[in-house]
């Protein structure tokens, strides 16, 4: 096992990335994520690889749909508004079943925002990342070390279904460092085949066709229909989440990513306290794990999601539990970061049998 | 042991670099760490911070809120962050830089004139590795054979030059003994 180094979360993955096997890198620098492509420009030259800073981010996803239907493994990196440019793209990579890896490394919205941390592209990300009837995977990395192993998951399960992958961090993660064990490069000869690349062949075979147009209705529904058989595998198969003291617990807060970091210490100082807290952590936001959320239901007296954001995977909370239980929220957004402190006084309230719908706007228009 | 540091100056003070030492130390000695640099605005008026834990259990924030130990290089960093320290928390201040005093009666306060001394010893610019060797010494949240091996792992290999003299700056912190110039002031 090679030893653990210390990186900055936007170098571990851009690093884990080209060990996975990726070569191919098009992008445009925004702040929180800047440092992802930085790396990947010093890096990958050296590795026979490409790095291209596009002319904007409507161009890099065009080139990145170019190199995914050449049969690259390749990726791009954005923060939340590039991540809007991206979308159009996105959805013609999806309509036409290229996998590629999309990082977005989240900072506050909507508009150019701030650079602080953020988890407000949620609902972009597991409900619209693009027009049409289509979704992608999203991963939620919560760790240094996970920036850095999501890299290599991504372009297996983008590889595995056809379909872009997203990874959805935010600034903290992008811009804190860690220790973290970097995986062992990856021989590209063990990289899967991908016979329905665009790659020349004089002849030899049939001709791929990578296309997102179907003018005949039917063949668009027979398409759509096609991936969907997917999509329900993607739902049987990846649902991904961490429990952390969930066994006994009757207060379950629910979060991803770096809130789920402050969640487990609040879950750790409430326990401390006697009260039977613990911590479901979402690792794959779509598909949403929701049998890790009901398998907790039967000792469970209520939910506590927590988000930098006003409140969007709660929905998917609210959905997976099917009103069996109270689902109560408490959130900052804006880049400001909830404190485990914060996140106890909640615990404390439920356990008190009172019900929370927190955000910071409504005590200061108390 | 758990100690969250919150390091703050102004840009070029190597305020980064002193919580990338800190952090190295934390990885030799096998602890869980965190270093988070401030990257916003305020980044962009001059000032830098870095907030870095060390703990024996997995970091929750990086983002310290409440420091076990805050080193100031200027005064707008000690104004800012004096009163989020813990009580009985370790305030580390260059007094060459910020000639402040004191203004809580529940902290474990130090003033190192750490400008003063690099230069005075030939070590320009490394009044931030003297500090971090007075924290080790006043917390003890390593060892100074540690932080030596962090320096051997922290300063880049073309500038080797580099890893005597900042070994010389970390021992002048830590040997460091504190002249009492605010206790007239306080008492």
């Amino acid at each position: 096992m090679s030893e653990k180094v210390l990186m900055k979360g936007n170098e571990a993955l851009a690093e884990a990335a080209i060990r996975a096997g990726c070569r191919h890198f098009f992008g445009y620098p925004i702040t929180p994520q800047t440092e992802l492509a930085a790396y990947m420009a010093k890096r990958l030259p050296r590795e026979g690889g490409l790095y291209l800073q596009a002319e904007s981010e409507v161009a890099a996803i065009n080139m990145v749909y170019g190199a995914a239907a050449a049969g690259a493994r390749v990726m791009t990196s954005s923060s939340s508004p590039g991540i809007s440019l991206k979308q159009e793209g996105i959805s013609y990579m999806i309509g036409a079943d290229l996998p590629a890896l999309i990082v977005n490394v989240q900072r506050g919205g909507p508009g150019l925002g701030g650079i602080q941390p953020s988890q407000a592209d949620y609902w972009q990300a597991t409900r619209a990342v693009g027009h049409g009837d289509g979704h992608i995977i999203v991963l939620a990395p919560a760790t240094v070390q996970e920036m850095a192993d999501m890299a290599a998951l991504a372009f297996e399960l983008g590889d595995a279904y056809r379909t872009p992958v997203m990874i959805l961090a935010d600034g903290l993660l992008g811009q804190m460092m860690e220790p973290v064990v970097l995986p062992e490069p990856l021989n590209s000869a063990d990289l899967p085949a991908k016979p329905w690349a665009l790659t020349g062949h004089g002849n030899a075979r049939e001709h791929n066709v990578v296309n997102s147009l179907f003018l005949v209705a039917q063949e668009l529904e027979d398409s759509i229909l096609e991936r969907w058989q997917r999509y329900r595998a993607i739902q049987e198969k990846e649902q991904r989440a961490e429990k952390y003291l969930t066994e006994d617990a009757e207060y379950v807060i629910v979060a991803y990513g770096a809130v789920a970091r402050i969640a487990r210490s609040a879950c750790n100082l409430a326990r401390a306290e006697g009260i039977r807290a613990g911590l479901i952590r979402p690792i794959s936001l779509w598909p949403y794990p929701v049998a890790a959320l009901q398998e907790t239901v039967a000792n469970a007296k209520a939910y506590l999601v927590s988000e930098f954001s006003m409140g969007q995977m709660v929905d998917d909370v609210r959905l997976a539990l099917a009103g069996s239980r109270p689902v109560n929220f408490f959130s900052h957004t804006g880049g400001i970061v909830q404190t485990p402190d914060e996140l106890l006084v909640a615990l404390r309230r439920l356990a008190a049998g009172e019900s929370i719908d927190l955000v910071p706007y409504q005590s200061r228009l108390a | 042991m758990e100690m969250n540091i919150m390091l703050a100056g102004f840009g070029g003070q190597g305020i980064l670099f002193a919580g990338k030492l800190i952090a190295y130390a934390g990885l030799l000695d096998g602890r869980e760490l965190s270093w988070l640099p401030s990257y916003g605005p305020e980044m962009r008026g001059g000032t830098a911070n870095c907030s870095v834990c060390l703990s024996d259990e997995p970091i929750g924030s990086p983002l310290v809120t409440a420091p076990d130990a805050l080193l100031a290089m200027n005064v707008p960093s000690f104004d800012r962050f004096i009163n989020d320290v813990v009580p009985s928390g370790v305030v580390i201040v260059d007094k060459t830089m910020a000639n402040v005093c004191p203004t809580r009666a529940d902290i474990r306060f130090c003033g190192v004139p750490a400008t003063q001394l690099a230069e005075e010893n030939g070590l320009k610019g490394l009044a931030n590795v003297i500090l971090v060797g007075t924290l080790l010494k006043m917390t003890g949240f390593s060892t100074i054979e540690t932080l030596n091996a962090a320096i051997d792992k922290s300063v880049p290999p073309r500038k080797q030059e580099l890893v005597a003299s900042n070994k010389k700056a970390l021992a002048i912190g830590f040997d460091f003994v504190p002249a009492d110039d605010c206790l007239a002031t306080s008492a």
